[in-house]
């Protein structure tokens, strides 16, 4: 699924960014080159600070990069495009809003008023991540699990061609976030989309995604950008092969002695 | 590791501590005025308060509840209607935030009680001038309030918004302002009370009715119990205010309670 679709979708060139504007204020990432394609799923791991969610930042359009250009199918990025969803870290949800509402929002907040089509469309998709018997429900009455189920389902209802997700699943327990990465496969399964997944769970960078690009300490600049080679689907079973084994290894080393 | 349960009668002492002691404070009193023979006009006795409240018709008390409740309730509204705008208007701009702030504090650290008498001479002595005696004194908590609320908007919020590339005055609308509306019933809750100092103080100026014009008059008049009386029922009145406010929330934003409501 990888590499066989060569035309970059999400393409990065020499990025860099600092956010202090003077000259030799220090970058908070520096010389990234990655070209993702279409409807690949490309995580990025490194330490904490090294400007993991920086890079994210830049692909949304939510920060434009000081240095360097992001582009998305040949179109410089200037600003947030319509075809991109966000996951954040925390949900991210309102409280003040009911399940049902909180996954509406982005059509309620960008255009207004929302149609009984765009009803039904939510409807799916809180089923798809099953939450159709908690429309009517607050946020503070689910499980961080499932509010982070509702994040994700909020961040598809414009059916976005890419996904962003910024540490997706650090605030859950660690049983909660070993399911939620196999909900998250499903999900993609069932409709492929381009996805940049920052993290820094070694494991489950290796078990989602097809490569990892794998950062430094700030500033943040490429180590090594690794092809994931294991077959999918993967599945519970996918921690206990050796190539799996290999992989986080290979990663860990590149963390922890970047200089050798 | 729970904790031992209470036994019944502990349960119920916490349930009605506040209760407890303000019976005992009364008893308390109501001893040491009969036991020392305190005269009425020093320090009446509860029982002469309560017999003093009774002996005023109830449609005079009807009157002046009425008058303070007016002038203390259209100030509140009038200051609401004022300061949310303003707070928002804060927010999105920080010229205008940098420009009023310092105004604001000045206005809020001159103490009302002095320019009240002002106020009633530029003014005259009817309702306005007390409506905005009792403004003057109640705004600025609910602008501080609403302003720390939506500035305290977590960024990420935002960027929910910004994402969407969705108009400003949404942002502020469907996020900064729901975000904001715990902040700002603390202010609210801070304001009521102060809504009624403002009335009283007004009315000690120039007033021909309203409670705390009653207790100035009974007072120059020595009837001390009746001050009293008046005194008591503009404290339960406050209370109550106080307590609607709280109603109010629990009734249109439930979700701005905290889980466990301590009061």
């Amino acid at each position: 699924m990888s590499s066989n679709n060569s035309k970059a979708y999400v393409s990065m060139k020499s990025v860099g960014h600092r956010y202090d504007p003077l000259p030799d204020a220090p970058m908070a990432v520096q010389n990234i080159d990655l070209d993702i394609h279409r409807h690949e799923f490309v995580a990025v791991v490194g330490p904490s600070g090294c400007g993991k969610s920086t890079l994210l930042r830049m692909v949304s359009g939510l920060l434009i990069p000081s240095h360097g250009e992001v582009s998305v199918f040949n179109l410089p990025v200037t600003e947030p495009r319509d075809d991109v969803g966000i996951v954040f870290q925390k949900a991210n949800l309102l409280p003040w809003l009911t399940v049902q509402q909180n996954i509406l929002f982005p059509l309620k907040h960008k255009y207004g008023n929302y149609s009984k089509k765009d009803e039904q469309r939510a409807d799916e998709l809180l089923k798809m991540v099953g939450l159709e018997q908690f429309s009517n429900k607050m946020p503070d009455q689910l499980s961080g699990g499932m509010q982070q189920r509702l994040g994700i389902a909020r961040a598809l209802l414009l059916n976005p061609d890419i996904l962003l997700m910024d540490e997706p699943f650090s605030a859950l327990d660690a049983l909660t976030r070993e399911q939620m990465g196999f909900e998250l496969l499903k999900i993609w399964e069932a409709a492929p989309k381009t996805v940049l997944f920052i993290t820094h769970s070694i494991s489950e960078a290796v078990l989602l995604s097809d490569r990892i690009l794998v950062m430094s300490e700030r500033p943040g600049t490429v180590l090594d950008l690794i092809e994931v080679d294991i077959p999918r689907p993967r599945t519970s079973d996918t921690i206990n092969e050796a190539r799996f084994t290999q992989l986080t290894n290979l990663i860990r080393g590149h963390i922890y002695e970047p200089q050798a | 590791m729970n904790p031992k349960p209470k036994s019944w009668l502990k349960q119920q002492c916490y349930r009605f501590a506040s209760v407890i002691f303000f019976i005992c404070f009364i008893v308390i009193w109501e001893l040491i005025c009969r036991l020392a023979e305190v005269p009425n006009y020093i320090l009446p006795s509860p029982s002469s308060i309560v017999s003093a409240f009774f002996s005023v018709e109830f449609s005079r008390w009807m009157t002046h509840l009425g008058a303070t409740l007016r002038v203390a309730l259209i100030g509140f509204a009038l200051s609401i209607l004022i300061a949310i705008p303003l707070a928002i208007c804060m927010v999105r701009s920080e010229l205008l935030s940098r420009t009023l702030y310092p105004v604001l504090v000045v206005i809020q650290s001159t103490p009302v009680v002095a320019v009240a008498p002002l106020i009633i001479v530029i003014l005259g002595t009817d309702d306005p001038s007390r409506i905005l005696i009792t403004c003057l004194i109640t705004f600025f908590p609910i602008v501080v309030s609403a302003t720390t609320g939506m500035l305290e908007t977590p960024e990420e919020m935002i960027e929910l918004s910004k994402s969407l590339r969705a108009p400003q005055y949404r942002e502020t609308w469907q996020i900064r302002i729901p975000y904001a509306i715990p902040h700002i019933f603390t202010g609210l809750r801070v304001s009521i009370t102060l809504a009624i100092i403002g009335a009283v103080v007004a009315e000690f100026v120039a007033a021909e009715e309203g409670l705390g014009y009653f207790i100035q008059f009974s007072t120059s008049y020595f009837k001390i119990p009746q001050a009293f009386a008046g005194l008591f029922f503009l404290a339960g009145i406050s209370l109550l205010l106080f307590k609607s406010i709280h109603w109010i929330q629990a009734w249109l934003f439930p979700w701005s309670l905290p889980k466990k409501s301590k009061y």
